[in-house]
């Protein structure tokens, strides 16, 4: 055995022509000498699909070269639960159940998004209460979603306390879920051509008190992580991701925003009137990291603008409806199943036999926390659809992580899918 | 708003949205390459044979009038129908001119179910085309991985997504349960991931036999 000297380069972060800082990484001295036993050789390393920093059952097989990944190889499907095909046998609204349990850090949008699709292949248009309270929904969903988001990228970053704060506001969210729908996860909102509840009393009080304290949080947040200088040694100028590159890995959400590209469904397709809304859109410069999470904390003081401009709206629509008037689509209330002949034939035969779509087909997409969530449903005039498709946006976010990756450092690795901001639970439906 | 050869199982109630510039620019180059089109709840679908659907899509993807340049999704359809083909579904989406189009290419259950990948255009079409090829079955000609993604590789029920697929798979519930028992999960690496790390040619010889013999492919 030869005697081996090592030279790491420890390198003081120097800044490149944009003003941030370059990365060094630390190398073995000698790589690449066949006699040298460090690093000669590719190591393979795997990770998950049981580890917490894998944010759910992703598995990951490394490639490394000392501490550099030459080649990163996704394996999903661990959750894999078969949603689309329970979905060929279920009626429209018996497959709302389903969708909290894709992406199930925001259950309520992706109950607004299913339901859009299907009113879209059904032709109903929705009551303006209804609109105002899925937009409520879906902005309390974009919160949570990137309230977990921050917390735990903080965590496999080494920051802890950031994650307390999160969490500790989105559990006010989480009881303002159960106050409104009685469950905290699995929320099923929506209702084909209306909603399963209006807001129970109190509601938009304690939603109004969350819209007034919870932007200080996120400021207290934006002053540990903003200009934390491990913070940003991590993150800036890691995973990036280039403009025309963003676009044709289809990326989409905070993802394809980070690298400069000025897309949001909201905006481009106006659905629920979010046209009549008034909210930026934050756009990222450089598709790193630093930049999906500059462009997430932005996106959550928006949501928080657009909650407060959606609960403006709702005195003047007080005791509005909720539903469509159609009883063919909405379930009559109980006491008038019980008492009145009409309602309960109207009743039975929606029970029992679902509400028909006309034959064709509807592509609906909503900007969901991760990105463009589509629901593509597909009738033949039956109760139930011939085809429910999801286009799920961590699925196809996810699908880009190996070229992230490429010639990456090893604890980069955890930092890049942590950005990626994946649910397993949609990736592998 | 649709053409005379619509089939009316697609379409089955008045359209009034218009339907897209683009399917006329479709039709004034490709002639009958556009098999049919239709407009369902304002999306413009274009029909196009398989032969020349790649063409179609990177002429899609590369105008300048047209740029669609994002894949929104891949995705198959198989109806009820058993006379009725498999549809491979392409969503597109120009993202400047804020413009969406669908195009289908129907796939006769007779012949063979291929079609050519995209990903040479799009490289989000990447797991995108490996999921419908493990739900549905359809071959993309010229993708560079093209295997199983949610179901694992050696999975020998078939493609879930078909109607011809019960909900509960084609194996009892005793057999399944027995393959899940017999799993190994050391043989959870590829041969190919083995290869990487060299660490094949130290494996106990009894290991090594089971995994060049697959040793998840003889339970089944």
């Amino acid at each position: 055995m030869t005697t081996r000297t090592l030279e790491m380069a420890l390198s003081t972060p120097s800044l490149d022509a944009q003003g941030r800082p370059t990365r060094v990484p630390l190398g073995v001295a000698g790589r690449g000498d066949p006699n040298d036993e460090f690093g000669a050789e590719p190591m393979l390393v795997n990770i998950g699909p049981q580890h917490p920093a894998t944010h759910g059952v992703l598995r990951l097989v490394l490639e490394l070269e000392g501490e550099t990944v030459i080649r990163c190889i996704p394996h999903i499907g661990y959750l894999h639960s078969g949603f689309e095909k329970l979905g060929e046998y279920r009626h429209y609204n018996q497959i709302i159940p389903l969708t909290d349990r894709t992406d199930y850090l925001s259950p309520m949008a992706n109950n607004v998004g299913f339901a859009l699709g299907a009113e879209k292949l059904m032709g109903i248009e929705i009551t303006e209460r209804c609109a105002v309270l899925r937009v409520i929904a879906c902005e309390m969903s974009r919160i949570i979603s990137h309230l977990v988001w921050l917390g735990t990228t903080g965590i496999d970053l080494g920051a802890y306390t950031p994650f307390l704060w999160t969490f500790y506001e989105r559990e006010r969210i989480y009881n303002l879920q159960e106050a409104w729908t009685g469950a905290r996860l699995t929320t099923s909102v929506t209702r084909v051509g209306g909603m399963m509840a209006d807001l129970p009393d109190g509601f938009e009080a304690m939603l109004r008190d969350f819209c007034k304290t919870f932007p200080k949080t996120l400021d207290e947040v934006d002053t540990v992580f903003t200009r934390n200088a491990i913070w940003c040694g991590r993150t800036q100028g890691v995973g990036v991701i280039g403009r025309d590159e963003a676009i044709n890995y289809s990326l989409s959400g905070p993802m394809l925003r980070a690298s400069g590209v000025d897309y949001d469904v909201r905006k481009d397709r106006p659905y629920l009137g979010y046209d009549t809304y008034n909210f930026d859109v934050p756009i990222g410069e450089h598709g790193d990291i630093y930049d999906r999470y500059r462009v997430r904390l932005e996106e959550m003081y928006q949501s928080t603008r657009i909650l407060d401009q959606a609960l403006d709206r709702l005195p003047a629509l007080k005791g509005a409806p909720i539903n469509v008037s159609d009883p063919k689509v909405i379930l009559p209330s109980k006491s008038r199943a019980m008492s009145d002949m009409e309602a309960m034939i109207f009743h039975f035969k929606q029970v029992m036999e679902g509400v028909p779509a006309p034959a064709g087909e509807a592509y609906m997409g909503i900007e969901n926390p991760k990105g463009e969530l589509g629901t593509y449903l597909v009738a033949d005039g039956t109760a139930k659809p011939v085809r429910w498709r999801i286009r799920p946006p961590s699925f196809i976010n996810l699908a880009c992580l190996p070229k992230l990756c490429e010639g990456a450092l090893l604890s980069d690795v955890i930092a890049i899918n942590a950005s990626v901001d994946i649910v397993m639970g949609e990736i592998d439906r | 708003m649709t053409d005379g050869r619509t089939d009316g199982q697609t379409v089955g109630r008045t359209e009034t949205a218009p339907q897209s510039e683009s399917v006329s620019a479709l039709r004034d180059r490709f002639g009958p390459v556009v098999l049919r089109t239709a407009v369902s709840c304002g999306d413009s679908i274009v029909w196009v044979d398989r032969a020349r659907a790649h063409e179609v899509l990177a002429w899609l993807r590369d105008t300048p009038g047209q740029a669609f340049d994002y894949l929104t999704d891949v995705t198959a359809v198989e109806y009820r129908d058993p006379e009725r083909d498999l549809e491979v579904s392409y969503q597109l989406r120009s993202l400047a001119r804020r413009a969406d189009l669908r195009i289908k290419i129907p796939l006769s259950k007779s012949g063979p179910l291929e079609v050519d990948s995209v990903v040479d255009l799009w490289k989000g079409a990447d797991w995108l085309e490996r999921e419908v090829f493990d739900m549905f079955g359809v071959t993309f000609k010229g993708h560079p991985d093209l295997r199983r993604i949610l179901m694992w590789d050696t999975y020998a029920e078939g493609h879930p997504l078909r109607k011809d697929f019960p909900l509960r798979g084609h194996f009892t519930r005793a057999e399944q349960t027995r393959q899940a028992l017999a799993a190994n999960p050391e043989a959870h690496y590829s041969m190919e991931e083995l290869s990487i790390a060299e660490a094949y040619d130290e494996l106990p010889e009894e290991m090594r036999h089971r995994l060049s013999h697959g040793e998840r492919g003889h339970v089944l």
